[in-house]
């Protein structure tokens, strides 16, 4: 078993430094920024843009029917839709900016977006 | 044609290098068969024998037990030259730099646990540095940074606490270790 013993003052409060400087990092590089306003789609064109500021609820037509968007103390979900498997309703309530709902067989998506873009992947 | 031997002069300092890096090398090859949810998450194991080296022989020998590590270890690997590779360089050369700055602080306060955490962040902030402006320079990469950043503090106190517990072991002598087993 390790002993504590070798540890010593200095290297506490180098623990304590890292520590606190990766909870900032992490606070400053992984908060997406602010949403601001949802971009609906429907079938692959802009459908409209709205503000998140007020709250409503939008019938977007697909192929299958209507799908219910609803927006409501500055998120946005999918509140109803025709599509077999209900994934985008499940989803729940989009909250920060680059977070997106698809409705696949309505070919209906909602999107929400802010100042700065966020990446939903990342590839090397 | 007349046979040659080429014979270089070693020294004892030489030799013990040489095994230095040999287990640093061992311990590598043993992390390389570790699964990483992440390229680039690895424990750094080898490191542990980089800071035995730093404490008791002093930044030079540290040096070189760290960069022929790299070095032959990749060879071992088949990883020489390729962007692996460069990235274990850079990486090494940044952990380097940064303890022979670390190696000042007064050694009553400061021990290995201390001078491994600055190596693996520093290790860690020259890899990325170095993908950042040669194979991905996209600003996207500061996504991985508290990932990175939380496996080094995480495996820099690991390997820290493992020197420090070796070098505080009574049962070892305090100039010509016997680190055979």
């Amino acid at each position: 078993m390790l002993s504590l013993a070798p540890i010593k003052i200095g290297d506490w409060i180098v623990l304590l430094l890292g520590a606190l400087g990766i909870t900032w990092i992490t606070i400053t590089l992984w908060q997406g920024g602010a949403a601001d306003k949802a971009i609906i789609r429907s079938s692959g064109k802009i459908f409209s843009e709205v503000p998140l500021s007020r709250n409503q609820i939008i019938s977007v037509p697909g192929p299958l029917g209507i799908s219910q968007i609803a927006i409501h103390n500055r998120q946005a979900r999918i509140a109803a839709d025709p599509s077999p498997r209900q994934y985008c309703v499940h989803q729940g309530w989009l909250k920060q900016a680059g977070e997106i709902a698809i409705c696949l067989p309505n070919q209906v998506s909602v999107e929400l977006s802010g100042k700065g873009k966020r990446y939903d992947s990342l590839n090397y | 044609m007349t046979a040659s031997i080429i014979k270089l002069e070693t020294t004892a300092t030489d030799h013990h290098i040489a095994r230095m890096a040999a287990l640093a090398m061992g311990l590598s090859m043993l992390e390389a068969a570790i699964p990483s949810p992440l390229p680039g998450v690895k424990p750094g194991l080898a490191n542990i024998f980089t800071l035995i080296v730093l404490t008791r022989y002093g930044w030079r020998m540290a040096a070189w037990v760290s960069l022929l590590r790299v070095l032959a270890g990749s060879l071992l690997m088949g990883s020489f030259l390729t962007p692996g590779f460069f990235l274990s360089v850079s990486g090494a050369l940044c952990s380097i730099t940064i303890l022979g700055i670390s190696q000042y602080l007064p050694a009553r306060w400061f021990g290995p646990v201390t001078h491994s955490i600055f190596g693996a962040f520093a290790h860690v902030a020259g890899q990325l540095l170095l993908v950042y402006f040669w194979l991905i320079p996209h600003t996207g990469l500061a996504y991985l940074i508290p990932i990175f950043a939380t496996a080094a503090l995480l495996f820099g106190t690991v390997n820290g606490l493992i020197a420090a517990h070796y070098l505080n072991a009574p049962n070892t002598g305090s100039e010509t270790p016997k680190l055979t087993g």
